[in-house]
């Protein structure tokens, strides 16, 4: 495929296979076959279990090699895209780096914005209305819901997805894993952690 | 409940893709897919057993058409599989599967980027 960046996409996408996937969701709905709350069950219970989860591995790299971090930090979906086991990430992804100054989260008001090829599918409350409208209001308290803590003098910054453009944190690397490889680290890489709801797991801490 | 309706599909059928806690997918529609076949296996529109055959037809096929038959693009059979079964069985016709194809398309035309894709009844019209 041409990368003919003249060209923009100004109305959705569905792929052929999406397409029929949504036709057969309608009328077995429609029909009765199918709830459509029973079926967000189904795919709740694997949320976690969909999508090849770049993301983790995207991270433990950034912390263990200082030039690919810059690249990425620089320009997200291009430094992700010279890994060539990575797969797509679509374009315009941002990845914003927490510090000891500043914390950063993100929200998202449409889950077309979501990188589920990162992060796997989001968690039912990253949907949620006032999850979102809080987030912006009042992150310190939102966070606090989930057990994150942070220094008073700690800056929190809100990103807000849009159809351009989307957002994922590169959280702190954890104390007292010196010297640890890229596949141990990317262990410790929760995904509540690249939305910046939490933090990734210290050593030891089971998963 | 889900989780168990899972695992009775996963032991019917081994070749669904998975690791050591259970189905692996590589794409959310993926999980879609599966969730309704679990879905109308539970209504009683086919059993297990009637899965595995049609899904088995259905790979034997595409690999006769050429599948590179790598892994990838099992979900793709599967779905045709539950479109056949679908047809098969009467809940819907392929002439009726194509119209709902059909108007997704016009629906995802017709939103604006970044906007939650609908289905309209205007989008019925051709």
């Amino acid at each position: 495929m041409s990368h003919d960046h003249d060209h923009h996409h100004d109305h959705s996408e569905l792929s052929e296979t999406e397409l029929r996937v949504r036709a057969l969701e309608t009328i077995l709905t429609e029909k009765g076959y199918v709830e459509p709350a029973a079926l967000d069950a189904i795919i709740q219970a694997y949320e976690t279990r969909i999508g090849p989860h770049n993301g983790a591995r995207v991270v433990a790299k950034a912390w263990t090699d200082p030039a690919f971090k810059k690249a990425l930090l620089e320009d997200g979906s291009k430094a992700i895209g010279t890994l060539g086991h990575v797969s797509r990430v679509g374009d315009h992804l941002v990845v914003v780096e927490n510090t000891k100054e500043r914390h950063n989260m993100v929200v998202c008001t449409l889950c077309s914005c979501y990188p589920w090829e990162m992060l796997g599918l989001p968690p039912v409350w990253y949907k949620a209305a006032p999850y979102r409208s809080r987030a912006v209001k009042d992150p310190r308290g939102v966070l606090a819901d989930f057990d994150v803590a942070l220094p008073k003098d700690t800056e929190i910054r809100v990103w807000d997805s849009t159809a351009e453009t989307r957002f994922l944190v590169l959280p702190m690397r954890p104390e007292g894993t010196e010297g640890w490889s890229e596949e141990q680290l990317a262990e410790l890489v929760t995904r509540d952690s690249m939305i910046g709801t939490g933090f990734p797991r210290k050593p030891g801490e089971p998963a | 409940m889900s989780t168990t309706l899972a695992a009775a599909a996963t032991a019917a059928i081994p070749s669904i893709p998975r690791d050591d806690d259970g189905p692996v997918f590589r794409a959310p529609w993926e999980a879609h897919a599966f969730a309704m076949a679990l879905t109308l296996h539970e209504r009683g529109v086919f059993t297990w057993p009637e899965w595995a055959a049609a899904l088995a037809d259905e790979i034997k096929r595409a690999q006769a058409a050429g599948d590179p038959d790598t892994g990838e693009t099992y979900y793709l059979h599967w779905l045709a599989t539950l479109e056949g079964l679908v047809a098969r069985k009467g809940v819907a016709s392929m002439a009726t599967l194509h119209r709902y194809r059909d108007a997704w398309d016009h629906a995802a035309d017709r939103t604006p980027h970044g906007k939650p894709i609908e289905l309209r009844p205007e989008d019925f019209a051709g």
